[in-house]
């Protein structure tokens, strides 16, 4: 499709090509500012009418429109979290990988297995404990794998969910990626979808099919200062903060990251400079499978149960956030992950819950139809 | 290229020249003709589960019901998946358009068929209902807006590079699945069209028009001839409702030999030759003069129409339908199949199908249930802990039981290795090294005369 580039930028094709992203960009503004509009009339209880369309405005409380807001940042967080990792592969190693959903689902298993096992020690029965309450044993809120009651637990099963999901991955990458390096992009995609169906099998296999209650929930909601607090919410966006704020030290300021990046950006240029790719490349695995291993592990802490699909029901939404913020850009997946977030949570006060998963799938193909850079193009820095 | 011949796809052109692989002996009279190697691996499969259901069943009377009973599943199967991985190979191996939404299409085939032909009056409150018209109408205008779907779908999606027209296409079938499953949507369609989707509750569909004839006179006599006096007593062989799914298999069949023999038609005419091109390469396609995008969009058009009707056929025939039957595992078996058979070929994708069907979906369960059968297996335990548990006692049964217990997830991982063993060892599959030529006339021939 380079045929485009022939032309000097004045002929017809390219005028209206620009006056068909006008129109789109007109439609956007247009659609955002009126459902500014609708949001304030809602805050302030007024309804009116625009003459056409359906009526503006309405009744909504504040503390409701808060309340959505702060679960779409923290589904946000998750999204962006997870798609780091993915956004990195996506540049570094030129695939689509369709089985980053099922490293979360790796990471949520490996990790909370531990911290059920360490939160209920002496409780119940070690293997029960181990294979994350599969079979028959004592409830959830009896083995008390909470922030509060079992901080220990927690910290342990957050390091544990990292370390196993970069083992599998990298084991994985050594089986199933690597002898396909230089096979091109569609090949990787359906050895990922390969990979996809066996892990989250395996786990299956290994775990059980039930969808199960995982954390206790005694005392996690706490007044401070007359606000009422979730400290399994809290923990999930301090913990994903820093890591975030790790992952742009850590990309920005050593050598490793500079490595990465210049791979992202040509892959051939860094192999004649002398970069390590392979190392780079494991590199890129251990960092992108550890923080999906993480998000797994933290989007089961907030929702407090969970089952072997929970990582490929993400999946879409991943690539939604790193397509939004532009494929290789780990701050577009970051913010991307944040839109999504709040895409998927503050349109319920306008759609029912049918239609929120309907509404970030939309949005994500528009991007790709008609902004494949993502929302803010031309930011690839790793 | 030195493999290729032209006209090796020639149903029963038994002078054609071998391919080189096969030299002589018995193989190599199956590769002389497509319709052999299609034949001889359908009834390797039948012989296959013969033996199978005789191995769990043993010799006996009621075991010749078990025997066709597994023949009417594997046959309606292959021809479900070789519908749709026909219409698949349109896409991916004629002319390189990477959808993994079959399922989405397969769905809105299924969906406009039951809304317009389905029973009028639901069954129960909440479930869908339709407006009764005739089911052929219904049928056909399922696969138009099957492919309307596609013309939406491609006018925008066909100039992205193909890893972002697989996540369009897998969103696409997921917006599409949750609509369906929306109970907002059913009450909506309800209040304005006087028809409702069901969402998660589903649909009862129209019967399948075969089983009118098993209600005749003519019919039942049919079925009375597998009556059979052995011995001073009457012995069904094979039962009614066996005999009445396996005419509609057969009904299938005949489908699925229409649309081989339109996509055979397509892939040799001027039309054909275009598409491959633009596999080969687009920008040589264009620098010809050919509008590639308009040859893509028409393509995908009729796969998904194909895809619709595929849909129709499988999942639209069996009695009720649910949002859940198109999840996106759907296809994938669909794409696993194609992979096996060799995308590129229409034959690959036949073959695929029936050994998909075959040695990768009904197998497994089949042979679970010999081991159980013959081994005498204590029960199963129930949690994966357990089995490691009884394996740790030296209990092997029990850690065997455990996997026979599991063969569900067991297969999935088995279809997941295979997929990536196929990609990195033998990503042609079994019949892709024959490439068909675009060309009308052998360029390999004058190579050769050189």
């Amino acid at each position: 499709m380079a045929l485009p580039q022939f032309f000097s930028s004045g002929t017809p094709l390219n005028a209206a090509k620009k006056g068909r992203e006008r129109v789109i960009e007109i439609i956007v503004v247009a659609t955002v500012v009126l459902i500014g509009i609708d949001l304030i009339a809602k805050l302030a209880g007024r309804q009116f009418s625009l003459g056409v369309g359906p009526t503006l405005g309405g009744d909504l409380a504040l503390a409701s429109l808060a309340g959505n807001v702060w679960t779409g940042i923290l589904v946000g967080l998750i999204f962006g979290l997870a798609g780091i990792g993915l956004s990195m592969t996506y540049s570094i190693l030129n695939f689509a990988n369709f089985s980053h959903g099922d490293l979360l689902t790796t990471g949520a298993f490996t990790g909370w297995g531990v911290a059920l096992l360490i939160a209920g020690w002496g409780v119940g029965d070690a293997g029960y404990l181990l294979f994350a309450r599969s079979g028959s044993g004592p409830g959830p809120s009896t083995i008390g794998a909470s922030i509060v009651a079992s901080p220990v637990a927690i910290v342990a099963g957050v390091i544990v969910a990292a370390v196993m999901t970069v083992v599998v991955a990298l084991l994985i990458d050594r089986l199933v990626y690597r002898p396909m390096r230089d096979r091109g992009g569609i090949p990787l995609l359906i050895a990922s979808i390969g990979v996809a169906l066996a892990l989250r099998s395996l786990i299956q296999f290994m775990y059980g099919s039930r969808t199960r209650g995982i954390t206790a929930t005694q005392d996690v909601r706490r007044e401070v200062l007359g606000f009422s607090i979730n400290l399994h919410q809290v923990t999930l966006f301090v913990v994903a903060l820093v890591l975030m704020v790790t992952m742009h030290l850590l990309l920005q300021e050593t050598k490793l990251g500079k490595a990465m990046r210049a791979m992202a950006d040509n892959k051939d240029l860094a192999l004649v400079t002398g970069i390590p790719t392979e190392r780079v490349v494991r590199a890129t695995w251990i960092l992108g499978a550890g923080l999906a291993g993480i998000a797994g592990f933290l989007f089961v802490l907030e929702r407090g149960a969970m089952d072997y699909n929970l990582g490929w029901f993400l999946l879409l939404f991943i690539f939604a956030a790193v397509i939004l913020g532009g494929i290789g850009s780990i701050y577009g997946a970051i913010a991307g992950g944040l839109v999504i977030g709040l895409v998927h949570e503050v349109s319920l006060i306008w759609v029912s819950s049918d239609f929120n998963a309907v509404a970030a799938f939309v949005i994500m193909i528009l991007v790709l139809l008609y902004r494949p850079e993502g929302i803010f193009s031309g930011v690839t820095t790793a | 290229m030195s493999e290729t011949v032209p006209g090796d796809d020639s149903v029963g052109d038994g002078t054609s020249p071998d391919d080189g692989d096969g030299s002589g002996g018995f193989m190599g009279w199956v590769q002389k003709s497509d319709l052999r190697i299609v034949g001889v691996t359908l009834a390797s499969m039948y012989v296959l589960f013969t033996v199978l259901v005789l191995l769990e069943q043993g010799l006996g009377f009621d075991s010749v019901n078990s025997v066709v009973g597994a023949w009417r599943t594997l046959t309606f199967l292959f021809a479900a998946y070789a519908v749709l991985a026909l219409a698949l190979n349109l896409h991916w191996g004629y002319t390189g358009m990477f959808n993994i939404g079959v399922a989405g299409f397969m769905a809105v085939g299924v969906y406009t068929m039951a809304l317009l032909s389905g029973t009028s009056d639901p069954i129960s409150a909440g479930q869908g209902y339709g407006w009764g018209l005739p089911l052929w109408f219904g049928v056909i205008m399922g696969t138009v807006v099957a492919g309307l779907t596609g013309l939406i779908a491609a006018v925008p999606a066909l100039r992205l590079r193909a890893d972002y027209l697989a996540i369009v296409t897998l969103g696409l079938s997921e917006i599409i699945r949750l609509l369906a499953q929306s109970r907002d949507v059913s009450t909506w369609t309800d209040e304005t069209f006087g028809f409702a989707t069901g969402g998660g509750r589903g649909f009862f569909l129209p019967d399948r028009p075969t089983e009118a004839i098993w209600g005749t006179d003519a019919g039942q006599s049919f079925v009375e001839l597998f009556t059979v006096e052995i011995g001073g007593d009457e012995v069904t062989l094979v039962r009614e409702s066996i005999i009445a799914d396996f005419s509609w298999s057969l009904v299938m069949i005949v489908f699925l030999a229409g649309i081989y023999w339109l996509l055979r038609r397509i892939g040799y005419s001027p039309f054909g030759r275009v598409l491959k091109a633009i596999r080969e390469d687009e920008l040589v396609a264009q620098s010809l003069g050919k509008d590639t995008r308009w040859f893509k969009i028409k393509v995908f058009m009729l796969g998904c129409a194909l895809m619709g009707l595929g849909g129709i056929l499988w999942q639209g025939s069996q009695g009720t339908v649910t949002p859940d039957s198109f999840r996106p595992i759907v296809t994938f078996y669909v794409f696993i199949a194609l992979i096996i058979g060799g995308s590129g070929s229409n034959t690959g994708s036949v073959v695929g199908a029936i050994l998909f069907v075959g040695l990768l979906f009904e197998a497994p369960r089949r042979v679970g249930s010999i081991i159980e059968a013959w081994m005498n297996l204590s029960s199963a335990p129930n949690t994966f802990h357990d089995a490691l548990g009884s394996l740790a006692s030296l209990d092997v049964g029990g850690f065997v039981a455990y996997f026979i217990d599991n063969l569900g997830p067991l297969q999935f991982v088995i279809l997941g290795l295979v997929l990536v063993v196929i990609v990195q060892r033998r990503p042609e599959g079994m019949l892709g090294h024959r490439t068909e030529v675009a060309a009308a006339i052998d360029l390999e021939r004058g190579e050769i005369d050189e």
